[in-house]
This record gives structure tokens, C-alpha cells and sequence, in this order.
């Protein structure tokens, strides 16, 4: 059994032997106002039970009526995916018992689909990879358990549960794709991929705030193995919960270790859900599909069936906004970026951000090396989507602007943008706060330059005697001095030129 | 003037016109329940206080000179299915033991915007499961005309107290035959109306593609004007039918006039012979003689598909119930067992369900799981739907002969408490007649058509969806022949 998180090597050795296969569903709540087949507002965050009816309480006698935005926002998602869209199709109650259901189904579609047969491309190391859509539906969420007690934080074992039903209803878009294959070592990273282009996309659609930690975006993964060449496919793990798109790629990357594990054994890879661990990037079993419920679909019958009128379907489609993939090309362009700095913004998630960094004036290079570089290390310390750090691309081009104009060093520069995410303040408050200002004026830095050599006579005596690289020592001091304000490259030369 | 054996009409009428007041009104029937109800058993909750207020606003509001609607200030009995604001809702069950509805059923607002005054909640089959009022959780209803025979069900509440003259308007619910049966078996009209002509919001579900509220009265004109009080278009509830309100009121005036020429009546061959009493055979023929009398033309017709409307329709509504009924948890309202802090929650669950739910109710909930389990869906529940379009096509092949079909409303009279309640399927005959309209969603009324051998035998008169103003129309044309209403020949209780 693996202990440890798989690492990219131990990903890459597995694929050297064994064909990953992976699918992904992904759940997205609906941005809409109200929830799906009652007029409770869905606002995240409210105290808990204060948005419900009963119809979302599924009080006896109480019926459904479905939100239009919401099916005409899954028929978008649908078209954007290129998918067919059903001329007829009904919704299904999906029948299990679980004190956050109030009605102990939940109304969902079972074999007739809103949307089929779609795909969405995305771009790994250069190459393209077509995922392909089986189906988008449309259903309700649940409400919200939380078992209080025991160790597991799960129903078993808990002293009591307390039940929120302000999500129960809330409108849910599942979005599943066919199994991939091919994708070997990069699976993982195709998995993110994945996920990362389907969040632009809803989000480029405006039908959901896409926020995974909210859970307003979450995935369950779908992982196999076969023998390398084979060409039959392996028994399927499916690891519900993973919410976040570094957490994509870890559970791929687990999962592919794990079952190689069961294989060079001689074992056999069991059907089941299992659970992903953010702590450790691990799985572990949840319950089998041997003892899985049987849901008892059948044709909701309070609900009329959904039947789209194709002119509006059509009228649907040709004003769809611009999608990622058009607008990346466009803005490559625009940026003037290569392929694979496209490809690079992309899979971080800052395109959006980069082009919004250019747009407010500064060179589009720049915004592209702040967001992939200083701004993504940021945010992986911190464990969030650059989108999520507490800076704005107004914000960025700011201390770009002051870069370029010289009055931040680039040292200084990112000081500014700790400042910016550790207090909310603008960019020029910080500066001026902290006095972040980079000192060039020549006679300034004279009297500091006097100093550190007046303290270290020693260096100083190297230096006049041809050491020219003795000279950091003083640069040190006196960059320590000015608080880092100070220009290198000034100070040295007038370390050099005083001593020579 | 004994207000309690007036008409709803005729009520109406007088309230509005001053020659008694709603309060008047209401006291009357607050006083005949509580002379006979013990022995009828016909309520499960009277609500006096509220009843007597509702009556006083209706006298008030005529006080200040404003118009009221005909059946303002006139009584009503409401089956307790029918979910009611502050008022307790038990569905002729344990398991709701407690719940006060926060919410009012739409057919509620309706019955109090047009100052209707609900006297209380009336007996059922539990979950509206029955033919007789013997599945109540509650104890059974007694049929007036006999207080040893069952008033029939789920209904049976209802149609006893309309009956025993406590209340001259009642509100039934439909789902198999559960309005028109015990309509015909106690002497009274009630109509089962097209599905989606009135609206379900606050109909506790047996069977969702198939549950319809409908009215019943002592004569058709006044089943035909709460018929208008409660049909329309609401958009609470998605299965509702967004078009205008057939005309009923107008139909049951133009068929007390007494003249049916040019109807075509088609008479339904299947709905006859094996399994009917010879006594209802014979009203029925009477009955189909008295169309023709009244100028109707008078065909046989054939429906070869409703032999399987019995097992279709106990495929279909159980599968539905169990997932309608799944509801009932014990973890947000009503009945809670076995929750000692120690018990899991899949226990307190099994146990709730074990205690506050009937065998009958257990019975259909076992039936329509297994019927919709993996592997059993398309010979079951698939197979069933099939049946129910097979059915829709013989109901419009006649249709293309006839204006209205007819049959007898249920295969036998009354039949005495205890007879069915352990034999399911002598239970599950008594809704033969009254299915295949079910199925197919259809309009049907139960009209009185005579007395076999003492108790009341009732004719039903089914129409095309969205043509219940037909079957008023002959309901009415056959209670004028009769020349008054049958219930004035229920011996006294």
C-alpha cells in the first residue's frame, strides 16, 4: 500500500508500465437568483435554514415548478461544450435516504439529458487533448450535514447532525466526461487541465461564481489502469470530493500510484468511491459499489417533460460570449505571447488576470512575468487561485508602473505587493507607509557609502587593492542601510569609483 | 327552515340575500355533527372557532355591501389530505402525528377567497390508500344510508359527512376512483376533475400522475359550483393545465333542463358483466334507458385495454407513493420513535416508519420499491406506462363516436365494514370502473342513478380531457329526471 503521496517521477514510472484511463464529473452550482424549483434566494453564507420554503423543505404537498435561467444556463454550458441539446427530455427522482435530502430523492435526470455528446479541448506541454463530453444534466443540490462528534467528522460514529437546507435545491449543472485515454505521465496534469479550462468557461458563460472552496465547483475523479498496450481497461476507482485543481491533479497522481501498487501485487483494483485527504494528497476507501444503492430512477412526475424550443436553442448559440479558447487566441495576440506562454497562463489560471494587468496600461510582458512568477508562488504558499489573492490586476499594473518609472527596484516592488496582501491597502499607500521608495540620488547614498566603508576598512583596503568582488560585502551594508531602497548597481559603482 | 337540508345553491343564495346569515349557516351544521357525527365518524378535526369566523367575516363583508360570491358563507367538509394553514393535517395517518401545516394547499385559498367556510378535516383511507375509510389510522367512517356498511374511500370521510347532511359541500381527492366511488356509494354527486384542471399545490402526494382534487355535493349544480372555486391554472404547480375553466356551472343548468338531444353516449362493454352486482346492472340499464327518454342516442362501445387498468394502475401508483412517501423521516415533522440518543438515525427512521405507517400503506410502499428496483423497472413500471397509453388510444377511439362514455361508478353497493378490510384485492375491485379515466387522466362524474335493494347505485359519465362541463351537463339532465336529489331518501339517522 502507498504511504506517501505519489511524486511526478513515481507518476512517470507507473505510466512507463500501465495505461491511466481518467473521467472526471464535475458539480457547478447555477449562479441564479433563485434556487431550482422554488423561489428561495441562494446567496452563500446566510445563517442556516433561513433560506427555505417548503418546497425545498419538501413539506408534505408541497411541488416543484423549475427555474427557466437554470435550463436555459445549462443549454448554454451545453452548446459552449459543443454538445447536442435534447429536443425533449424529462427530469428523473433519484430515490435514497439521507437526512440532508428533504424529500428523500432528489429530483435529477437519469437517461435523457439536457445536453449530449460534447467536448472540450485543452493544451498540455504543447499538445492538444480533446476531452470529450458525455453528457451535461441538470438536478438540485442537497442540504448540508454536519455531524458533530466523533473522529471521522462523517455520520457514523457522530454524537449528532445538525442539517442546513439553505443549499438543498440550489441548482446543480453535472458536467461528465467520457473516459480519456492516452494521456499517460500527463494524465494528472491533463485531469487540472481540464478542470481549470471548464472553470474559464463557466465562468467566460457567467453562470457560475465557479468558487471551488465555496464548493460552488467540485469533482469527483474517475481513474483506472491497464496493463501498458493492452488495450483493455482497468477496474475504475471514483474519488468523490476533490476541491481544488492542485487537489485534481494529486488525487490523479495518488490514484495511479495506489493502483500500480495493487497490480505489481497481483491484485485486483476494487470498484469503489474512495475519499481524498487534502492534508496528505491520499485516498481512502469510502463504501463499495457491492453494497451501492439502487437508485430507483423514474420520470419525475410533478414536472412536465423539458422541451426546448430549437429557434431559441439557436438564438441560445449564436450569442453565446466569446469562450477561453477563442479569446486566448485573440488575446495571444493582443499580448503578443507564444504558444506556450499562452498554454503556461492558461493552465495557472491568469490569463484573465495578465490581460486585465495590461489593460490598465503597463507592458504586457511584465504582467505576464508578475502573474507567473512572484503572484503564483503567492498563491501556492497560500494555497489559493491567483484570482483569489487580495490583489487586483489594477493593483499589479501599479507596482508595475512604479518599476518602470524607477521608483521601486524590483525588490522593492514585490515588498509593496506583500504589503498590498497582508493589509488590503492600495499600492501607494504601502509605498508611503513604508517608506518604499528607491533612494538614487547620488549624494543620498554618498554619505551611506562613506559610512559602510569607514566601518570595514579592511574590505575596503581589498578593494583598493584590485578585489573587485570584495565590493558586495559594502553593497550589503549599505543596501542593508538604506533598507533596501538603495540601487544596487549605484551603490556599487560608487563603492568602485571611491575606492579606485 | 332546517338550514342543514338545504342546497349549497340555495344556501348561497339566501346568504347573500340576507334570509339567514353564514353564521346561522355554519352554527346549523356545527350543531348536526355534533348530533350525529359520533355515529358517522365523518371528521377527524372539527374547527369550530375558525369555522364560526370565517362565518362572521363573510357577514361582515356583506354588511358592508359588497358582493358575494354564490357560495359564500356555505359550509364545507375538507379531506385531510388537503394541507391547511395552523389547522393539523394527518392524512388519516400516524406518521404526521403533530405537524401543523405552515402553508395553506391552493385549493385552501381558494376555498377562503370565495368565503367558503371550512367546517374541519374529514376521515380517510390513510395516504388516500382505500375504498372504505378502513385504512384510516383513525378508525372508519359509517355510510349514512347504512352505518354498517362502509361510505367508500379514500374519500369516505367527505362523501359521509355531504351524506349525513352535516355539511352540503365536500372536497375529495381522486387518484384510483377515490371521490366518484364513495360518491356513488353514499348517494352523491362528486366528480373527479381532468388531471391538471385543479391545482395539486398542498395535496399530500399518493400518486403524483394521478392525485386530482374534486368536488362533492348533494346535487350537480352545486358540485359544479365548488368545481369553479377550485379548477384553474396555478403556477405553483407545473402539471396544471394553463387554459380557461370548463364551463360547468353553465352545463349543469343546461342539463337540468332535462334535454340530452343529439348526445352520443357510448356505453363501455368491459365495464360491465363479471364481478358487477345484478341490483347496479339493473340501475344502470335504467339509467342508459332514462338518457335515451331525455333524447341521448345510447351505443355499446369496446375498450379492450381496460382489462389491465387494475394491475397498471397498481404498478404505477405504488412506485410513485414509494418515493412520495419517503419523505415521511421522522427527521423534520411529524412522528419520532426510538430516538433515545442512542439509536442511529437509520433506526429511528426504520422504527418511525414501522410505527406511523398502516399494513396497507406498507403494503403499496414494498410493492412500488420492488417495482422500481434495477432489474424489474421496464416489466414493471415501464410495462404499466405502456398499458396507460394503450388505454389513452381506446378512450379516444371511442371518443370518435361518442360525446361522453358511461358505466356503472363502482361494480357493487356499499359493502358492510369489515367485509373487505383483510382481502387487498376484493378491496382493489371496488375501483374497476373508476380507473381507466384515472389512467388516461380523464374527466369522470359520479352521478346517483337509483337504489338497489335500499342503498344508492351511482352511474359514471366519463368525457374527453378538458370537457368536464359534459359530464355535468348529463349528470344534471339524469338528477332532473329523477326530480330531486337521492340523498332525500337516505333514511334518518
Amino acid at each position: 500500500m502507498t504511504t506517501l503521496e505519489s511524486t511526478v517521477d513515481r507518476v512517470v514510472e507507473v505510466a512507463g508500465r500501465y495505461d491511466p484511463v481518467i473521467g472526471l464529473e464535475t458539480h457547478v452550482e447555477l449562479g441564479t437568483v433563485s434556487k431550482m424549483f422554488c423561489g428561495c434566494p441562494t446567496t452563500f453564507g446566510a445563517e442556516p435554514n433561513t433560506q427555505t420554503c417548503p418546497v425545498c423543505l419538501g413539506l408534505p404537498g408541497s411541488l416543484p415548478v423549475p427555474n427557466e435561467v437554470a435550463i436555459e444556463s445549462t443549454i448554454r454550458i451545453g452548446l459552449a461544450l459543443h454538445c447536442d441539446i435534447a429536443s425533449w427530455c424529462r427530469f428523473a427522482r433519484k430515490n435514497y435516504f439521507y437526512p440532508d435530502m428533504p424529500k428523500n430523492f432528489q429530483i435529477s435526470q437519469y437517461d435523457e439529458p439536457l445536453c449530449t455528446n460534447g467536448y472540450l479541448d485543452v493544451t498540455v506541454e504543447g499538445r492538444t487533448v480533446r476531452v470529450e463530453i458525455e453528457r451535461v444534466h441538470l438536478e438540485e443540490d442537497t442540504g448540508k450535514s454536519l455531524h458533530v462528534g466523533g473522529a471521522t467528522g462523517r455520520i457514523h460514529g457522530a454524537d449528532h447532525s445538525l442539517v442546513d437546507y439553505n443549499r438543498a435545491g440550489i441548482p446543480l449543472v453535472e458536467i461528465v466526461t467520457k473516459p480519456v485515454a492516452g494521456t499517460g505521465a500527463l494524465a494528472p496534469v491533463v485531469g487540472r487541465a481540464y478542470v481549470t479550462e471548464l472553470r474559464e468557461l463557466l465562468r467566460s458563460l457567467g453562470v457560475s461564481d465557479v468558487r471551488m472552496e465555496q464548493g460552488s465547483l467540485r469533482c469527483d475523479v474517475n481513474v483506472s489502469l491497464s496493463p501498458a498496450g493492452s488495450g483493455v481497461w482497468g477496474t475504475r476507482s471514483e474519488t468523490k470530493n476533490v476541491n481544488s485543481l492542485r487537489s485534481v491533479e494529486r488525487a490523479i497522481r495518488f490514484e495511479m500510484g495506489r493502483q500500480a501498487d495493487v497490480l505489481d501485487r497481483g491484485g485486483r483494483v476494487v470498484q469503489e468511491t474512495r475519499h481524498f485527504h487534502e492534508d496528505n494528497g491520499r485516498t481512502t476507501p469510502g463504501r463499495s459499489k457491492e453494497e451501492a444503492t439502487d437508485y430507483r430512477y423514474f420520470p419525475e412526475p410533478d414536472l412536465v417533460p423539458v422541451a426546448p424550443d430549437p429557434a431559441w436553442v439557436d438564438r441560445l448559440r449564436t450569442t453565446l460570449p466569446e469562450l477561453p479558447a477563442e479569446r486566448r487566441a485573440r488575446l495571444a495576440g493582443e499580448l503578443g505571447a507564444t504558444d506556450f506562454e499562452m498554454e503556461s497562463m492558461a493552465n495557472a489560471g491568469v490569463v484573465e488576470l495578465v490581460a486585465a494587468t495590461a489593460a490598465a496600461g503597463v507592458p504586457a510582458a511584465e504582467a505576464r512575468n508578475w502573474w507567473l512568477g512572484y503572484l503564483t508562488q503567492k498563491a501556492n504558499a497560500a494555497e489559493i487561485e491567483p484570482a483569489d489573492l487580495a490583489i487586483s490586476p489594477e493593483q499589479v499594473a501599479r507596482v508595475i508602473a512604479l518599476v518602470e518609472d524607477g521608483t521601486l527596484s524590483v525588490g522593492l516592488a514585490r515588498q509593496a505587493v506583500d504589503g498590498v496582501l497582508e493589509t488590503g491597502a492600495d499600492v501607494d499607500t504601502v509605498v508611503a507607509e513604508r517608506g518604499l521608495r528607491r533612494v538614487s540620488d547620488v549624494d543620498a547614498l554618498a554619505a551611506a557609502v562613506d559610512e559602510a566603508i569607514a566601518a570595514q576598512p579592511d574590505v575596503a583596503e581589498k578593494i583598493r587593492g584590485g578585489k573587485v568582488a570584495a565590493a558586495g560585502a559594502l553593497v550589503g551594508a549599505v543596501m542593508k542601510a538604506t533598507r533596501g531602497q538603495a540601487d544596487a548597481k549605484t551603490v556599487r559603482e560608487l563603492i568602485l569609483r571611491k575606492l579606485s | 327552515m332546517d338550514l342543514t337540508r338545504m342546497t349549497a345553491a340555495e344556501l348561497g343564495a339566501a346568504i347573500a340575500a340576507g334570509e339567514t346569515s353564514a353564521v346561522e349557516v355554519t352554527q346549523a351544521h356545527l350543531d348536526r355533527i355534533a348530533a350525529v357525527d359520533d355515529r358517522v365518524h365523518a371528521f377527524l378535526h372539527v374547527d369550530t372557532d375558525r369555522a364560526l369566523a370565517a362565518a362572521r367575516a363573510v357577514d361582515e363583508r356583506r354588511g358592508t355591501g359588497a358582493t358575494l360570491g354564490p357560495l359564500a358563507g356555505v359550509p364545507l367538509a375538507l379531506k385531510d389530505v388537503i394541507v391547511t394553514r395552523g389547522i393539523p393535517t394527518t392524512v388519516g395517518s400516524r406518521i404526521l402525528e403533530g405537524w401543523i401545516p405552515p402553508y395553506d394547499a391552493t385549493v385552501t385559498t381558494k376555498l377562503r377567497e370565495a368565503g367558503i367556510v371550512v367546517l374541519g378535516k374529514t376521515n380517510m383511507d390513510e395516504f388516500a390508500m382505500g375504498s372504505s375509510t378502513e385504512n384510516s389510522a383513525f378508525g372508519p367512517s359509517h355510510n349514512p344510508w347504512d352505518l354498517d356498511r362502509v361510505p367508500g374511500g379514500s374519500s369516505g370521510g367527505s362523501s359521509a359527512a355531504v351524506a349525513a347532511f352535516t355539511a352540503p359541500l365536500g372536497i375529495g381527492t381522486d387518484t384510483g376512483g377515490s371521490i366518484r366511488q364513495p360518491a356513488a356509494v353514499t348517494g352523491i354527486v362528486g366528480h373527479k376533475p381532468t388531471y391538471g384542471g385543479v391545482s395539486r399545490y398542498g395535496l399530500v402526494a399518493f400518486s403524483s400522475s394521478l392525485d386530482q382534487a374534486g368536488p362533492f355535493g348533494r346535487t350537480v349544480l352545486d358540485a359544479a359550483l365548488l368545481h369553479e372555486v377550485m379548477a384553474g391554472y396555478d403556477p405553483m404547480d407545473s402539471t396544471s393545465i394553463d387554459a380557461p375553466v370548463p364551463p360547468v356551472v353553465a352545463a349543469a343548468r343546461l342539463g337540468g333542463t332535462g334535454d340530452l338531444s343529439g348526445l352520443r353516449v357510448g356505453v363501455v362493454r368491459e365495464l360491465s358483466g363479471q364481478g358487477y352486482e345484478p341490483g347496479v346492472e339493473a340501475v344502470t340499464r335504467d339509467a342508459l334507458a332514462r338518457l335515451e327518454k331525455l333524447g341521448a342516442t345510447v351505443h355499446e362501445v369496446s375498450c379492450p385495454s381496460f382489462g389491465y387498468a387494475l394491475p397498471a394502475y397498481y404498478l404505477i401508483a405504488p412506485s410513485e407513493c414509494s418515493s412520495n412517501l419517503a419523505r415521511f423521516d421522522a427527521v423534520r415533522y411529524g412522528l419520532r420513535v426510538g430516538d433515545d440518543g442512542v439509536r442511529s438515525l437509520e433506526e429511528v427512521m426504520s422504527l418511525t416508519r414501522e410505527a406511523g405507517f398502516g399494513p396497507e400503506v406498507k403494503r403499496r410502499i414494498i410493492l412500488g420499491t420492488y417495482a422500481l428496483s434495477s432489474g424489474y423497472y421496464d416489466a414493471y413500471y415501464g410495462q404499466a406506462q405502456k398499458v396507460r397509453t394503450l388505454i389513452s388510444r381506446d378512450f379516444a377511439a371511442a371518443f370518435e363516436n361518442a360525446d361522453v362514455l358511461v358505466s356503472p361508478a363502482t361494480p357493487t353497493v356499499a359493502f358492510p365494514i369489515g367485509e373487505r378490510a383483510n382481502d387487498p384485492l376484493a378491496m382493489y375491485a371496488a375501483d374497476l370502473c373508476t380507473l381507466p379515466a384515472s389512467l388516461a387522466g380523464l374527466p369522470a362524474i359520479s352521478v346517483p342513478s337509483g337504489l338497489s335493494e335500499g342503498l344508492p347505485v351511482g352511474l359514471q359519465v366519463i368525457a374527453p380531457a378538458l370537457a368536464d362541463d359534459r359530464c355535468y351537463r348529463v349528470a344534471a339532465a339524469l338528477e332532473a329526471d329523477h326530480g330531486h336529489p337521492l340523498t332525500e331518501e337516505a333514511p334518518a339517522l
